[in-house]
């Protein structure tokens, strides 16, 4: 224990050192500040080459599928469009209230009625179709992957690395290969959909499957089943709500995917709606078609939920279905005869958008001093600092003060004595992270020396997971160095680090208070189970609208998206610690307050810090897609690679960002594994 | 309770039974005559395997039983019992030995013919029921059968009988999640016996049950057997449960058996110290008959008759007055001299170190 605190020390102090050798020489360190361009491998060239030659050679074997694909998708718009949207209305409304009872029937008529009569039916439906065709698919692949993967353990082995991989390549980035095999059409969006909506069914798959308790293996083996009898009769079934919920996921990650490949344009559907009118700044109609997303995510989403988790021991006879059937048909009949049921004419439709874009501009004229002052706030006194450090960000006209030599004299002194008073307190190490933390803080993450961060990365890469960790960091920035895309991977690092510091923060808080009070709780729930399913894109639209493009609304959007898992794995791990533990710490008199700092908390640490994890995962997830709002870093590259069908520089971006959430994946579950080890407990990562 | 006697042959015959695990298992006994060793080779054996890193589940295991005998194996968690009633239907494959079922080897049969025997010669009961969460009680209990490819109309009926049968009528519609574990483990009985097994395994069936349940599913065990005559193995950690129902049982310590038995026969004449310290803990005075404490000398005259399946329990209180004690009419007919000095001498076979006052 010593000896690794002491090799702690060691490799803290080197690294502060070089950390303050870079801040205090910045201008005579040339080369080890900014990473010479000369260093930089020529690799977007090649790739691309290598992708024309590619696409050359086997372009007619993806246009082939391209051409089979389009098939199903032709007959599911033709299908979805043929049949009135009265007669959908009834089925759907019917497997509303199969799947979750009376409410949610309300909430799905509702719904339907909205895309109606708001005259986004037609748009609704294109983006269906892709959906309803690529559910299956996905179903399919992901769950005959998941048996081969709970089959054998070598292809388990192999499936894994490559799902971990796929889960944190950006959604975006997913688009750019797949449009240049497939060429522009519908067919992008089903096949990236497909790719990004298995996975999430792979390991339902198998964490169903593995999870059929032995005795039930046993019973049916005792009564004779054959090895594909126990696999279909007993195996299945058993992990059949696993497996439902795996649907579940798929469903929502194809319907996000749908609305993500929507940017590539082209397309009659709901996404393009909101991209198109959002860069038209026609805010009003753009967050019209916004709640249509999110209705759409939200329904589909209760009612698989739904049926997954009523999956056992309720079934319910034929005689609803022949009600329904019957209904379907007058429905549709009466639409012959009645034909807004069919198609809703133009002059009944709802448009309350100028009237929104109306009071929008009204609030800006309104509260214009009072919007600004919060977006100055934020970006002098917490953004700026951050991202070009105090001593770019303090200025006279910011902060009434310049960054004279005295006042950093002052700074290095406060530093200097608070970290002497944690040394005085033997606490060595974490006085070595206070004097770090002041360095970056004065330079700035963009102005900190290439050589001074990739030391700190490493270094935590290090202490999260020991050498075998610090080699893979290693080889990680070594990437973004050598690939030239170490400066928007910097600024991604600046933008997701603040959002994630203050969705921590602020998630945590949250997360603690609805521990502690159930009228929070459930106040807090269902705004945090919306969020979740809510597609990435439609979250930007209401900060776009009232702080325009730039950081800060990327910021906000980031916030508001990963302070979800902060709020949930905080609450959770709260709420189930091991009772006696808690009955203990009352017994011996602990006052409320105490419970919560001395006992409760220590105790939650390692589900707060899965939370962390999460909650990172989740503000990079948002980061990319906040590139429609103009940021400049990887998500931006990726788009622009996109945009210009350039393959080399949109990939190498992509792989990037993977690799920067790979890092900090690992090292946040590092740190959570040493604490798991500390307290004796194992954690699984499902809430 | 009945004993067996040495003509009939056995339903099941587990014979030097051996279950490895870890790397190389199967070396281990690769060169060796498991039927030919002795017990205290095969004692030492498996002792230079464990010290090998191996793991010994099961050590020379060998038993018989007997046709509509309860056959009980008790022992604590670990003790290898689970392994063997696994083995003894190939849920387990063992690593040497012989499984005669029969006298038929069950380790040669193809997978087929296990299947085949499965479906129509053995049933087995689960501790955690081990019933099918998406199928009723119905169909939880029909599905070996339909499993068999049985038709509708046979199936459900056979699959009712056996549901009254275990006392479960009207509960057909439900599923395994709405009912109680008593419940629950009612349903895998008669999951159990739905094809009609002529060998029945129960592993722990009702450890999992409340103890005003297991006393009361105990009851019904004993009165279901009544009927049907089944041979069965009863794995148990619970020495009382053993003592109740078993007709001879089997303790077993770090997968090998300790002592085989009837279960009076432990109690007054206890191998080891391992099994005494079951025994301890038994309440003797019920399980004792005047017939296992008598003497072999012929009674005195006139003093009072008794038949032989009288609790000693009961005859406390006379002999306490009675200085001359009692005369047992045994099963055989014969009349045998019993005193409070054999009770006395009976108590004491259970004291493993009786040397408060020496000689």
């Amino acid at each position: 224990m010593d000896a690794a605190l002491n090799r702690s020390l060691v490799v803290w102090l080197a690294v502060t050192v070089l950390v303050a050798v870079c801040v205090v020489f910045a201008k005579s360190l040339g080369p080890l500040v900014t990473y010479p361009d000369a260093l930089v491998l020529p690799v977007t060239d090649p790739m691309n080459t290598a992708m024309r030659w590619f696409v050359v050679t086997f372009g007619w074997f993806f246009k082939g599928i391209s051409w089979l694909l389009d098939w199903p998708i032709l007959l599911a718009k033709t299908v979805l469009h043929a049949v009135p949207w009265a007669a959908w209305f009834v089925l759907w409304v019917f497997l509303a209230l199969r799947a979750g009872g009376k409410g949610l029937a309300i909430f799905t008529a509702a719904s339907l009625l909205y895309m109606v009569t708001f005259g986004f039916w037609t748009q609704s439906m294109n983006s269906f179709a892709l959906v309803v065709v690529s559910i299956p698919m996905a179903v399919a692949l992901g769950f005959a992957l998941g048996t081969w993967g709970f089959m054998s353990e070598r292809a388990y082995r192999i499936i894994m690395p490559i799902l971990d991989l796929m889960q944190t390549v950006p959604a975006f980035a997913y688009l750019l290969p797949i449009l240049l095999l497939f060429g522009f059409g519908t067919t992008v969006g089903l096949v990236a959909s497909i790719l990004f909506a298995f996975p999430p069914m792979v390991r339902n798959t198998i964490v169903g499957l593995r999870g059929v308790p032995d005795e039930v293996i046993e019973s049916g083996l005792m009564s004779g089943a054959t090895p594909s009898q126990l696999f279909w009769r007993v195996r299945v079934p058993t992990a059949q709500r696993q497996i439902l919920l795996g649907v579940n996921q798929t469903t929502m990650a194809s319907l996000s995917m749908v609305i993500i490949a929507s940017i590539i344009g082209g397309t009659n559907d709901i996404g393009w709606e909101v991209l198109s009118t959002m860069r038209k700044a026609q805010f009003g109609e753009s967050l019209l078609a916004g709640i249509v997303i999110a209705l759409m995510a939200m329904v589909l989403d209760r009612i698989t939920w739904g049926f997954a988790v009523q999956s056992n021991s309720t079934k319910r006879g034929a005689s609803g279905w022949i009600t329904c059937a019957v209904l379907f048909g007058a429905a549709w009949l009466l639409a012959l005869v009645f034909s807004p049921l069919k198609d809703w004419p133009e002059a009944w439709v709802l448009n309350p958008a100028p009237a929104m874009n109306a009071g929008l501009e009204w609030v800006f004229v309104e509260f214009r001093t009072l919007l600004e002052a919060i977006k100055r706030a934020a970006l002098f006194y917490l953004m700026l600092p951050i991202k070009i450090g105090l001593a770019q960000a303090v200025s006279p006209f910011t902060w009434g003060f310049a960054m004279t030599p005295a006042v950093t004299v002052g700074y290095a002194l406060i530093v200097a004595a608070v970290a002497g008073y944690m040394i005085f307190k033997r606490r060595v190490l974490p006085a070595l992270w206070v004097i770090l933390f002041a360095l970056v803080l004065y330079s700035g993450l963009t102005g900190l020396a290439w050589v001074a961060l990739c030391a700190i990365i490493i270094a935590l890469a290090w202490q999260a997971g020991g050498t075998n960790l610090a080699l893979w960091a290693l080889a990680g920035v070594a990437f973004l160095l050598l690939t030239g895309i170490w400066e928007p991977s910097v600024i991604s690092l600046y933008l997701c680090g603040v959002g994630v510091l203050l969705s921590f923060l602020f998630g945590s808080a949250i997360g603690i208070w609805a521990s502690e009070n159930d009228t929070v709780s459930r106040m807090v729930r269902p705004v945090i189970d919306t969020l979740q399913t809510m597609p990435l894109f439609v979250i930007l639209i209401p900060f776009v609208m009232v702080f325009k493009i730039g950081e800060f609304t990327a910021l906000l959007a980031i916030i508001v998206y990963a302070i979800v898992p902060a709020i949930r794995y905080t609450e959770h791990g709260l709420r189930n610690l091991p009772h006696d533990v808690i009955e203990a710490a009352t017994a011996i008199g602990t006052t409320p307050r105490q419970l919560l700092w001395q006992v409760k908390l220590p105790l939650a640490v390692p589900s707060i810090m899965l939370g962390l994890n999460q909650t990172i995962m989740f503000g990079i997830s948002m980061l990319v897609i906040t590139a429609l709002v103009g940021t400049d870093d990887l998500g931006q590259q990726i788009y622009i690679g996109l945009g210009d069908g350039d393959f080399g520089v949109g990939m190498t971006a992509g792989i990037g960002m993977a690799i920067i959430a790979m890092i900090a994946d690992r090292i946040t579950q590092g740190f959570s594994q040493q604490i798991q080890a500390r307290l004796g407990v194992k954690l699984d990562n499902a809430v | 309770m009945t004993t067996s006697s040495p003509t009939t042959t056995p339903k099941l015959s587990c014979k030097h039974v051996w279950k490895l695990y870890g790397k190389g298992a199967d070396q281990h006994l690769r060169n060796v005559d498991v039927a030919g060793q002795g017990p205290d080779e095969a004692k030492a054996l498996a002792q230079r395997i464990r010290e090998g890193d191996g793991i010994v589940a099961s050590t020379d295991v060998s038993f018989d039983v007997m046709p509509g005998e309860i056959f009980v194996i008790m022992g604590l968690s670990g003790s290898g019992k689970s392994t063997i009633v696994r083995c003894l239907s190939r849920l387990v494959e063992p690593t040497a030995g012989e499984i005669l079922l029969d006298g038929e080897d069950l380790l040669k049969a193809s997978s087929k013919e296990l299947i085949d025997i499965r479906r129509h010669k053995m049933g087995m009961v689960f501790q955690s029921f081990g019933l099918m969460p998406h199928l009723n009680v119905l169909e939880n209990v029909a599905f070996p059968l339909k499993l068999q490819g049985l038709d509708d109309k046979e199936r459900l009926e056979r699959a009712e009988r056996v549901i009254s049968l275990v006392g479960l009528e009207g509960r057909e519609a439900s599923f395994p999640s709405q009912l109680s574990g008593g419940q629950q483990q009612r349903v895998g009985i008669a999951r159990s016996l739905a094809v009609e097994p002529e060998v029945w395994f129960l592993d722990e069936p009702f450890s999992a049950l409340d103890p005003l349940i297991r006393r009361q599913m105990q009851d019904e065990f004993l009165r279901l057997q009544q009927e049907l005559h089944k041979s069965i193995v009863f794995i148990t950690h619970d020495f009382l449960e053993a003592l109740r129902i078993a007709d001879r049982m089997a303790i077993m310590k770090d997968g090998a058996v300790v002592q085989i038995g009837r279960p009076v026969d432990l109690i007054l004449n206890p191998v080891d110290d391992y099994v005494r310290e079951f025994t301890n803990d038994v309440p003797w005075e019920l399980i004792l008959t005047a017939g296992d404490v008598a003497s072999d000398n012929s009674p005195p005259a006139g003093i009072k008759e008794v038949p032989a399946s009288t609790n000693v329990a009961d005859l406390l209180p006379y002999l306490a007055s009675h200085d001359s004690g009692v005369a047992v009419r045994r099963d055989d007919n014969a009349l045998v001299h019993m005193t409070s000095q054999n009770v006395i001498a009976a108590l004491a076979s259970g004291v493993s170190d009786a040397s408060a006052v020496k000689d």
